[in-house]
């Protein structure tokens, strides 16, 4: 009973990280970088719900919608301002620029809400139980799984099925031969950061429910570990962010249930480097061969 | 017979290297005109450039009398100007299907089924594969599905960048009918070849391009006798 516990707390864990994976995994795969922003604008979702619940008292649902629409807002301010310029910029000053993001973003949070942790209010309370009563599963676990499994869903179909969908796959492959289709690639790259970001906040409010502590720098770690997933399963894969994720998630938990809790983290980033070194392009990621 | 492209004086720069000396020509509706030259001459830079994906830094590039100049390359499709670029460029991990829809991207949704039906009609194989993903397809079928990508945006003048590349000499005729076939069937064409025996056949008018300069120009019957172009192109 207590392993069944830890594996639903470790895909509940793994499903956050799975929602941020995939905003990371898209705009890699269409943007070609590492938008290590990311992470913060988890924390700036975080933020903007918990305001929005406290100081407007507005109702949860509406809270998560303002702070999508935010995030959103930011994702494709942020693009064009600091990303778009730099389009045929070596990969490496693009990279140094997202970590000038991230550190502005976080240095933003701290300016307007300052530095002490804030609890957060979970958006939803209670748990449900079950076996009478010895496992417990809180509501917000259930939410924060079933919103990933929805949210995979939809972001599958949406990539498969739909016109600008399959332009983005378009674009992640080759940007010219895009171009020559007629694909408006700088709107398709400005999309991705806004679906990217919109999910970000998504798992930046489903976090704060389940961690009820918000500081500036809250989205950095479950950023790079959401970074780790993508890579993980397969950087520029859909698929790959979710099975990532989720088996990190549950790797982390049972680390910290029956190894260390301190050893927790050093044991996911092992995983990564082995499964790194059997699989370079991670669990799903895959080598097209190319003909000439 | 309407001018359809006119090229006049374009200068073409990567960086430093100075690839497209001022060079001007042009293509009459209705006509297949190939630019030939060796490896290097500037041929798919001149192509680049017409679609929008370079930038000249002198001159004009006008299309139907629209200066292009200005025209980002996703909005010169829809002018009418479609290209199948060197290396085919097919969407590697989407399906046959998937990179035609992407080729009629700035066409009217509910045109598709019959554009695609078109498409197939001009290459079997492609029906036969719709559902394949592009990047197991033979080099020939690739470029099939090249040349049909294009033509799903129903291109009034359709640039072709050495459609024969890497094929054997039975798919290289077949590419060469069916550029013949499009052109009858009223689309004009603007061929980049290395192949400049077979390029001449189906040329109504040649340029010959060397070093980024324009060095000879008439029509394919006339270029294919020239002695410069049988010792330089066509081996005697
Ligand atoms: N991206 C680039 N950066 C720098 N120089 C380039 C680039 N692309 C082409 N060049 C140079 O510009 C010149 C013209 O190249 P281009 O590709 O247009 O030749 P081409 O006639 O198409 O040759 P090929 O028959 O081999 O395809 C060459 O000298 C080439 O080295
Ligand atoms: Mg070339």
């Amino acid at each position: 009973m207590e392993f069944l516990s830890y594996l639903i707390s470790g895909i509940s864990l793994g499903s956050v990280y799975a929602i941020i994976a995939l905003g990371y995994t898209m705009v890699y795969g269409i943007a070609k970088m590492l938008n290590f922003a990311h992470g913060d604008v988890i924390m700036v979702g975080g933020y903007i719900s918990l305001t929005a619940m406290l100081s407007m008292n507005l109702p949860p649902i509406v809270a998560v919608l303002l702070a999508m629409v935010v995030c959103t807002v930011l994702g494709v301010i942020i693009e064009g301002l600091a990303y778009k310029p730099l389009r045929s910029a070596p990969s490496l000053a693009v990279l140094i620029t997202a970590i000038g993001v991230s550190y502005f973003l976080q240095n933003s949070a701290l300016l307007v809400w300052g530095a002490n942790p804030k609890s957060y209010t979970p958006v939803i309370e209670g748990a449900m139980k079950i076996f009478d009563g010895k496992l417990s599963i809180s509501y917000i676990s259930l939410l924060t799984m079933a919103s990933c499994i929805v949210i995979m869903i939809v972001l599958t179909l949406f990539i498969n099925k739909t016109q600008l969908g399959k332009a983005m796959r378009a674009c992640s492959e080759d940007k010219g031969a895009a171009m020559l289709m007629g694909i408006n690639v700088n709107r398709t790259i400005s999309v991705t950061f806004a679906i990217g970001s919109a999910l970000a906040a998504i798992a930046g409010v489903l976090l704060c429910s389940s961690y009820t502590s918000l500081m500036p720098t809250t989205g950095s770690m479950p950023g790079i570990k959401a970074f780790t997933a993508a890579v993980f399963g397969g950087i520029g894969s859909i698929p790959g962010a979710f099975l990532g994720g989720i088996l990190l998630g549950i790797i982390e938990s049972m680390a910290k249930a029956y190894i260390s809790t301190q050893l927790a983290n050093s044991i996911v980033f092992a995983v990564l480097i082995l499964t790194l070194l059997i699989r370079p392009a991670g669990l799903l990621g895959k080598y097209v061969p190319e003909k000439v | 017979m309407g001018q359809i492209l006119k090229v006049d004086n374009i200068n073409v720069y990567y960086g430093a290297i100075h690839a497209i000396k001022g060079i001007s020509f042009e293509v009459n509706e209705g006509e297949v005109v190939t630019l030939i030259g060796a490896n290097g001459a500037g041929k798919s830079t001149t192509l680049q450039t017409v679609s929008g994906l370079l930038r000249s830094r002198t001159g004009s590039i006008e299309f139907n009398g629209e200066d292009l100049a200005k025209i980002p390359p996703h909005l010169v499709v829809r002018k009418g100007l479609a290209q199948v670029p060197e290396g085919r460029r097919i969407f590697q991990q989407m399906s046959v299907e998937e990179n035609l829809e992407m080729g009629a991207y700035t066409r009217d949704k509910s045109e598709l089924e019959g554009d695609l039906e078109m498409v197939f009609k001009q290459f079997p194989r492609l029906l036969e594969r719709r559902r394949q993903i592009a990047g197991t397809l033979s080099g020939g079928e690739q470029q099939m599905l090249a040349i049909g990508r294009a033509l799903m945006s129903h291109p009034k003048l359709l640039m072709l960048d050495e459609p024969s590349m890497g094929l054997a000499p039975i798919l290289v005729e077949q590419i060469f009918d069916i550029i013949r076939q499009l052109n009858e069937a009223g689309t004009t064409i603007l061929l980049v070849e290395q192949n400049a025996q077979m390029a001449l056949s189906v040329a109504h008018r040649a340029y010959v391009l060397e070093t980024g300069k324009i060095t000879l120009s008439g029509t394919g019957k006339e270029l294919a006798e020239s002695d410069q172009v049988r010792k330089a192109y066509l081996g005697g």
